[in-house]
C-alpha cells in the first residue's frame, strides 16, 4: 500500500452540547442498571414481606440519615461549583469541588463503619452466619450489600471524575469558556445522589 | 469523479499516515472508517470460528449415536457457538461495521461525535472477546449452559461460567457506547439542510438500535453481575434452594435479550433499505412509514420478552398479553417488507449482486417471520417449544436476516470501501450455492421440530435420521458457498478486481465522494436540499 504523509491536521472539533447529550444518555443506562436491581428487590420483598421488615430493623436509620444529608449537601456544592464557573470564579469552583470530594469521602468512611459493624458480627456475603439465616433475611442482607456496594463503586467513580475535573480547573484547561467536563461530572454526581435517594428508603425506612 | 481529486490527491483513509504508521496506525486510529474495518476483520474471524463450530455440531448430528463428540463436548460447543455468533458477530454486526463506516458519511459528517470513545468501544469488544475465549481454556472447562446462562444450572455447573459472563458484560459495555455515540452523532452532526426526515433510512435504523442498546443492555449487565455475585459469594439471587427465583432470572435475561434481537435485525433492515432504491432506480416507497416502523419495532420490542417463557410458568393473563404484543411487532416488520416490494414496483430494476442478496434476504426473512408467529402463539408454542423448530426459526431470522443483510451490505459498499469491484459472476454463483445450502440446512429443522426433536442434544432417535442427514449436507453446501463468496471478495481486495469509483450510481451521500473515501470524508460539508433517494 502506498503511504502518503498527511500534513494538515483534522479540524479541532468541540461540541459541548454533544458531550452533555452523551452524558445524559449514559445516565439513562445507569438508571436502568439499578432499575434491574430495584425489580429484584421488589420481587423478593413481595415474596418475603415479614423477613424484609424484620431484617431492615437491623440497619441504623441514623447512619443512613447522616449519609443522605451528606450526599444532598454534596449535590448542592457541586451545583454551586458550576454556577461559580459560569461566573468565572475559579477559586470558588475549586473550593466547592474540594468540598464535594471531602463529603464523598466522609460518606465512604461512614459506610465503612456501617459495613464494618456488620462484618464484625460475621454478617457478610458468603459468611457462615449469612448461610444460616432464613431465605428472606439472607436475600435482604445480600441485596443490601450488593446494592449499597454497587452504589459505593459509583461514588468512587464519581470521585475520580470530580478529582480529574478539579485538577483541570486548577491547570486552567477547564475554564469559564469551556466547562463541559465540569457539568458532566456534576451530572454524574447528581445521579449518584439520586440513586442513594432511592436506596435509603428501600433499605432503611420502609416498614 | 471530480476534477480536484485528480489535480490534488487527497490521501484516502487507507493511505493516510498519521502519527503512527503500519499496524500501530490502525490500532490507534480514531477514524470511523478504519474502526469500521477493525470491527470487520475481527468480526469475520469470530464469525468463521462460529461457522466451524456449527459445522462440527451438524456433523455430529449426521446420524444417530455418537459420531465425533460426546454430550459434554457438544454442550460446550453449542454454548460457545451461541456466545460467539450472538455477542461477537450479530449484535455488533451490521451496526459496528457498516454503521461505523457509513453513518457519518451518509449524514454528511466528518466523523462520529466521540471518535476516541468509538475506538474504546472496539477495544472493549476485543477485551470482552478475549475473556470469553479464556473461559474456554481456564478453570474447570468450557461453560455448558447455552448462551442463555439459565439459572439455577448456570449457578451449579462446575464449568467456567464466571469468565464467560464477565466477557458478555464487557461486550455489553462496548455495545452501549457504540449506540450512545451513534445517537449523539445523529443529533449533532447531520449536514446542514438534512432534517430528520431527510436522513437516509440506514441512519434511522441505527437510531432505533442505539436506543435499544442504551436502554436494554444495562438490564442484562446487572443480571450477569448478579450471577457472578451468586457464584462467587453464594448470594441467593436466583437459586431456589436458598430463596432465589430462577424465573426472575429468565425475565431479566429476556428483558435484554429479546430487544437484542432487534439490535441485530434493525440495522440489517436499514442496510436493505439502502440497497433496494439504488437498484430499483426509484425513490423508496413510504419513507415515513419505514421511519415509524423502525421506531415502533424498537419500542414494542421491549414489551414482548415474555414470549420466551410461555412454558416457564407465568399467569395466563401475562401469557396472552405477551402473545398479543408479539403479534403486534409483526406489523411494523411486515410494513417494511411491503415497502421494499412496493419500491420495486415499476422500477427499472438493475439486477446486480447486492440486489440479489436483498431479495434473498426478504425471502428468508419472511420464512423466519412467519415461523415466528407459530412460536408466538400460545397453543402452538407449547408443541414446538425447545425443539429444532425454534432453532430453525431463530436461524432464519438471525442468520437469514442479519447474516444475509451483512453480506448484502458488504457487496453493496465493498467498491466504496476499497475502490475495487469483485467478480460479479462468481459473487452470484456464491450467493446461489449459499442460498441453497442455507435452506437445505435449516428448513428440515422446521420439520424435525414439528415431529418433536428436541434441540441441544448430541444424539436423537432413529426416526429423525433422514431429515438430519439432509440438514448436515446443507451445512456443507452452505459452507462451500461461503468459501466462494469470501475468496471472491478477498481476491478483489488483493488487487485482482477492477478499479472503480461508483459501480451502482447511488444517490446517497457516500456515492458523492471519492472511493475509497478521503480521510475527512468531505472537503466541504455538503448542503442537503432534498431527501436521500432522488432518482
Amino acid at each position: 500500500m502506498e503511504t502518503v504523509t498527511h500534513t494538515h491536521t483534522a479540524d479541532a472539533h468541540r461540541d459541548d452540547t454533544a458531550s452533555k447529550i452523551g452524558m445524559w444518555l449514559f445516565i439513562f443506562t445507569e438508571i436502568l442498571l439499578f432499575g434491574g436491581l430495584f425489580i429484584v428487590y421488589s420481587v423478593y420483598r413481595y415474596m418475603n414481606p415479614v423477613a424484609f421488615h424484620l431484617a431492615h430493623e437491623e440497619l441504623s436509620i441514623t447512619m443512613g440519615f447522616i449519609n443522605t444529608i451528606i450526599l444532598l449537601v454534596s449535590s448542592a456544592t457541586v451545583a454551586i461549583s458550576i454556577s461559580a464557573m459560569q461566573k468565572n470564579d475559579r477559586k470558588m469552583t475549586m473550593l466547592m469541588l474540594a468540598a464535594t470530594l471531602i463529603l464523598a469521602a466522609v460518606f465512604l468512611v461512614n459506610k465503612y463503619f456501617e459495613w464494618g459493624g456488620k462484618f464484625e458480627h460475621g454478617l457478610y456475603p458468603g459468611s457462615d452466619l449469612m448461610k444460616s439465616l432464613s431465605n428472606g433475611d439472607m436475600l435482604f442482607f445480600s441485596l443490601y450489600f450488593f446494592m449499597t456496594g454497587l452504589h459505593g463503586v459509583h461514588i468512587i467513580i464519581g470521585m475520580v471524575l470530580l478529582a480529574i475535573t478539579l485538577a483541570k480547573v486548577r491547570s486552567g484547561r477547564v475554564n469559564g469558556g469551556s466547562y463541559a467536563l465540569l457539568e458532566n461530572s456534576g451530572l454524574y454526581w447528581h445521579l449518584v445522589d439520586l440513586i442513594w435517594i432511592f436506596l435509603f428508603p428501600l433499605f432503611y425506612l420502609i416498614h | 469523479m471530480t476534477d480536484n481529486i485528480e489535480t490534488r490527491h487527497e490521501p484516502n483513509y487507507l493511505e493516510y499516515r498519521g502519527k503512527h504508521g503500519g499496524i500501530l496506525g490502525w490500532l490507534t486510529t480514531t477514524d470511523h472508517k478504519r474502526i469500521g474495518l477493525l470491527y470487520f476483520y475481527s468480526m469475520m474471524t469470530f464469525f468463521l470460528a462460529g461457522v466451524v463450530m456449527g459445522l462440527l455440531m451438524k456433523y455430529e448430528l449426521i446420524s444417530p449415536g455418537e459420531q465425533i463428540m460426546g454430550p459434554q463436548t457438544y454442550n460446550g460447543l453449542f454454548t460457545l457457538h451461541g456466545l460467539t455468533m450472538i455477542f461477537l458477530f450479530v449484535i455488533p454486526g451490521v451496526a459496528a461495521v457498516f454503521g461505523n463506516f457509513f453513518l457519518p458519511i451518509l449524514i454528511g459528517a466528518k466523523d462520529v461525535s466521540f471518535p476516541r470513545l468509538n475506538l474504546m468501544s472496539w477495544y472493549l469488544y476485543i477485551i470482552g472477546a478475549i475473556v470469553v475465549l479464556i473461559s474456554q481454556f481456564m478453570g474447570d472447562g468450557p461453560p455448558d449452559t447455552g448462551w442463555t446462562f439459565y439459572a439455577p444450572y448456570s449457578l451449579k455447573t462446575n464449568t467456567n461460567v464466571v469468565a464467560a459472563v464477565t466477557g458478555a458484560f464487557i461486550l455489553g459495555f462496548s455495545s452501549i457506547l457504540t449506540g450512545l455515540n451513534f445517537i449523539v452523532t445523529m443529533h449533532r452532526l447531520r449536514a446542514p439542510g438534512m432534517g430528520w426526515l431527510r436522513m437516509p433510512l440506514f441512519g434511522w435504523a441505527l437510531y432505533g438500535t442505539g436506543w435499544i442498546q442504551l436502554l436494554a443492555t444495562p438490564v442484562v449487565g446487572i443480571t450477569f453481575l448478579m450471577v457472578i455475585a451468586e457464584r462467587v459469594l453464594g448470594i441467593g439471587f436466583f437459586d431456589p434452594a436458598i430463596g432465589g427465583d430462577p424465573i426472575l432470572y429468565q425475565h431479566l435475561f429476556w428483558i435484554y435479550s429479546h430487544p437484542a434481537v432487534y439490535i441485530m435485525i434493525l440495522p440489517a433492515m436499514g442496510a436493505i433499505t439502502e440497497i433496494i432504491p439504488t437498484f430499483a432506480r426509484k425513490t423508496i416507497f413510504g419513507y415515513t412509514a419505514i421511519v415509524i416502523s423502525s421506531m415502533a419495532i424498537a419500542f414494542v420490542g421491549y414489551f414482548v420478552w415474555g414470549h420466551h417463557m410461555f412454558t416457564s410458568g407465568m399467569s395466563s393473563t401475562s401469557r396472552w398479553v405477551f402473545s398479543l404484543l408479539t403479534f403486534l411487532v409483526a406489523i411494523p416488520s411486515a410494513i417494511k417488507v411491503f415497502n421494499w416490494t412496493a419500491t420495486l414496483y415499476k422500477g427499472s430494476i438493475n439486477i446486480q449482486t447486492p440486489f440479489l442478496w436483498s431479495i434473498a434476504f426478504i425471502f428468508v426473512f419472511m420464512i423466519g417471520g412467519f415461523s415466528g408467529l407459530v412460536v408466538g402463539s400460545l397453543a402452538t408454542d407449547i408443541h414446538v417449544h425447545d425443539t429444532a423448530f425454534v432453532v430453525a426459526h431463530f436461524h432464519y431470522i438471525v442468520f437469514g436476516g442479519t447474516g444475509f443483510a451483512f453480506f448484502g451490505a458488504l457487496h453493496y459498499w465493498y467498491p466504496k470501501m476499497f475502490a475495487r469491484v469483485y467478480n460479479f459472476k462468481i459473487a452470484n454463483i456464491g450467493l446461489l450455492i449459499f442460498f441453497i445450502g442455507f435452506n437445505l440446512l435449516y428448513f428440515p429443522m422446521f420439520y424435525l421440530g414439528m415431529l418433536g426433536m428436541p434441540r441441544r442434544y448430541y444424539d436423537y432417535l432413529p426416526m429423525f435420521h433422514s431429515a438430519n442427514t439432509l440438514s448436515t449436507i446443507g451445512s456443507w453446501i452452505m459452507a462451500a458457498g461461503l468459501l466462494v463468496i469470501i475468496i471472491n471478495l478477498a481476491r478483489a481486495r488483493r488487487g485482482k478486481g477492477k478499479e472503480v469509483d461508483d459501480p451502482w450510481d447511488g444517490k446517497t451521500l457516500e456515492w458523492q465522494i471519492a472511493s475509497p473515501p478521503p480521510v475527512e470524508n468531505f472537503e466541504q460539508i455538503p448542503v442537503v436540499e432534498h431527501g436521500p433517494y432522488e432518482y
